[in-house]
């Protein structure tokens, strides 16, 4: 008996690594056909669908703009992909054609709309970090934490309902542009992933001893002072790491996004302009792909379960060691 | 005097901060209840949604992640164990570090993981493969749990087992995780809370289904993911019906939150 669930315990654990390795062995399978056609070009490659003569290197297609800019920006354009082609067809009626996919535009999409989220929630997610743990009393610090903690409990999808048809109108009545676009998907990205960063946050800061800060303090040094100098140096590395950690989980995020990004592959030129990330060409292409369309979207699979990978290992080897 | 001044203004940015944090938690909630509850009918529960009634979603939508649990449940809680208790050294710990990384893995990447590992060979979307993507979700949460739960019992209570005489799993099951039995508990909870509001995952391996079934073997009725369908359709009152459907996920996914973190202060 004893023996036996030994095993079986052991076996369990090591389904964790089976699973993470099955997942990348899986996409890079499912991606294998996208990448012998496009191999590593398909990176920088921002045309996706179209449909250009075989005779024509791939790399020259990619100065002709997409033809979408004409498909009005409606939440879901699930259809974008047919018009596409059609359009195409009608120029290259005789001309053997192929069609080419690149992942440029979900690539440049999800790193700037993870940006955006980062550049937005870092700032509140400190502030709320600070207050936590050094300016609310006890009690009220644990009852506003764990209102902040409900927040991350909100299904994704419900961020994206109330991202559409409440947040994303005031967002476009401040900046102009479109009411869907990288910068309101990139804001509602940054509210939620606030909880998770100030959580972070606040318990690494709440690892400082209490003497360090004391003697500052006998000194004479102000809060902020003691924030600034004792505290932050201190959990420095338990700070970025949660900050890296948060741009992990954005990377990845894909209900909210889908209802505010747009869903169009074209390269924004602002930050008011409506694109698409990686996760959203996933859930909203999937349906309808089949053959080397199927097999792009999961080497856009595979490359965003490698990104997020390396992002999130990277923070937990170097930085987050200490809280742990 | 200026030291003093930045003091004050980086103390008030700072509760400004919280106050945002709140505000936005506030907006949200109470756009919902708005929207939601002027949708809202009892009716609601009673028809599917082939008939504007959300009856099969609501409990698609349990089933799904009552399956995943099933799945998830055991074999995460075996996993925690064997770090905890049973694992040495270098490669519980290879174990540990690697659940925390599959814990924030891209839940779309697992749904398209599952869908060339199931849907693929069985040719459709099926109940299972929604609950299989689920559960990949879950096990790591519950690994996470049960490895900080059991942390948390005092090493004494393992020798005084193992010093009657007692075999090492006997030792883990009746006196271990009985200790740690509530907070265990609770991390389960909130690991379900966890995925019963999840989409992504559910897209393309169960979909949805506007009619009632318990047949796991064909595309399966789902909460979350006929909210997404409905809120993006033309028609109003399908926006309604997403706002009323929204409203009854985060009020589900609340409750169990809430009864989670309930039970872990009581306890403290």
């Amino acid at each position: 008996m004893e023996k036996i669930f030994q095993k079986l315990s052991f076996s369990s654990a090591t389904l964790v690594f089976i699973i993470l390795l099955g997942i990348f062995i899986t996409l890079f399978n499912a991606a294998r056909p996208a990448i012998n056609e496009f191999g590593l070009h398909f990176i920088v490659d921002p045309v996706w669908n179209k449909e250009v003569p075989l005779t024509t290197p791939t790399a020259k297609t990619s100065t002709v703009q997409a033809s979408t800019t004409d498909d009005n920006i409606a939440v879901n354009p699930d259809d974008f992909s047919e018009d596409d082609g059609m359009g195409m067809d009608e120029d290259e009626d005789s001309v053997p054609t192929k069609t080419v996919y690149g992942g440029l535009v979900p690539l440049v999409g999800t790193i700037f709309s993870t940006l955006i989220a980062l550049a937005f929630a870092m700032p509140i997610a400190m502030g709320i970090a600070i207050f936590l743990a050094e300016i609310a009393p006890k009690n009220i610090s644990s009852l506003v934490g764990g209102a902040i903690e409900l927040l991350a409990a909100i299904p994704s999808i419900i961020f994206g309902m109330w991202g559409l048809y409440y947040f994303a109108p005031i967002v476009a009545d401040l900046f102009g542009g479109f009411q869907v676009s990288l910068l309101t998907a990139g804001l509602v990205l940054g509210v939620m992933i606030l909880p998770f960063m100030a959580a972070i946050t606040r318990d690494s800061m709440n690892t400082t001893p209490d003497i360090l800060k004391e003697s500052a303090y006998a000194l004479g040094a102000t809060k902020f002072e003691v924030i600034k100098d004792i505290i932050f140096p201190f959990s420095k590395t338990g700070i970025i790491g949660s900050i890296i950690l948060s741009l992990g989980r954005a990377l990845g995020e894909t209900m909210a996004v889908a209802f505010l990004i747009g869903s169009i592959f074209e390269l924004p030129h602002k930050v008011t302009d409506p694109t698409i990330t990686i996760p959203v060409a996933l859930a909203n292409n999937f349906g309808e792909a089949s053959g080397v369309g199927m097999s792009s979207l999961f080497y856009l699979a595979l490359i965003l379960f490698v990104m997020s990978f390396g992002v999130i290992s990277f923070a937990k080897f170097y930085f987050l060691r200490k809280v742990n | 005097m200026k030291r003093l001044v930045i003091n004050k203004i980086v103390l008030a940015l700072s509760t400004l901060s919280a106050v945002l944090g709140l505000a936005f938690l506030a907006w949200i909630l109470i756009t919902l209840f708005v929207k939601g509850l002027s949708s809202f009918h009892l009716s609601l529960f009673v028809n599917d949604l082939i008939n504007n009634g959300l009856r099969n979603l609501i409990i698609g939508q349990f089933i799904l992640a009552g399956m995943a649990s099933i799945i998830g449940i055991p074999l995460g809680m075996v996993a925690g164990i064997y770090i905890r208790e049973y694992g040495r050294g270098r490669y519980a710990n290879i174990i540990r570090n690697l659940s925390d990384i599959m814990m924030s893995a891209p839940s779309i990447v697992i749904g398209a993981f599952v869908y060339a590992l199931v849907v693929v060979p069985t040719g459709h979307t099926s109940g299972f493969a929604g609950s299989i993507a689920l559960a990949i979700m879950m096990i790591p949460i519950v690994i996470s749990t049960t490895d900080s739960m059991l942390s948390l019992v005092p090493q004494e209570l393992r020798e005084a087992g193992i010093a009657l005489g007692a075999s090492k799993y006997k030792v883990i099951f009746d006196i271990v995780i009985k200790s740690a039995k509530v907070g265990i508990m609770t991390g389960i909870l909130l690991a379900f809370a966890r995925i019963v509001g999840e989409t992504a995952p559910l897209l393309f391996t169960s979909q949805t289904s506007n009619y009632f079934t318990l047949d796991l073997t064909q595309a399966f009725p789902s909460l979350s993911v006929s909210i997404y369908d409905l809120a993006s359709d033309v028609q109003t009152s399908s926006r309604d019906l997403a706002w009323a459907a929204s409203f009854i996920l985060t009020v589900m996914v609340l409750v169990i939150n809430l009864t989670g973190k309930f039970i872990t202060r009581n306890k403290k």
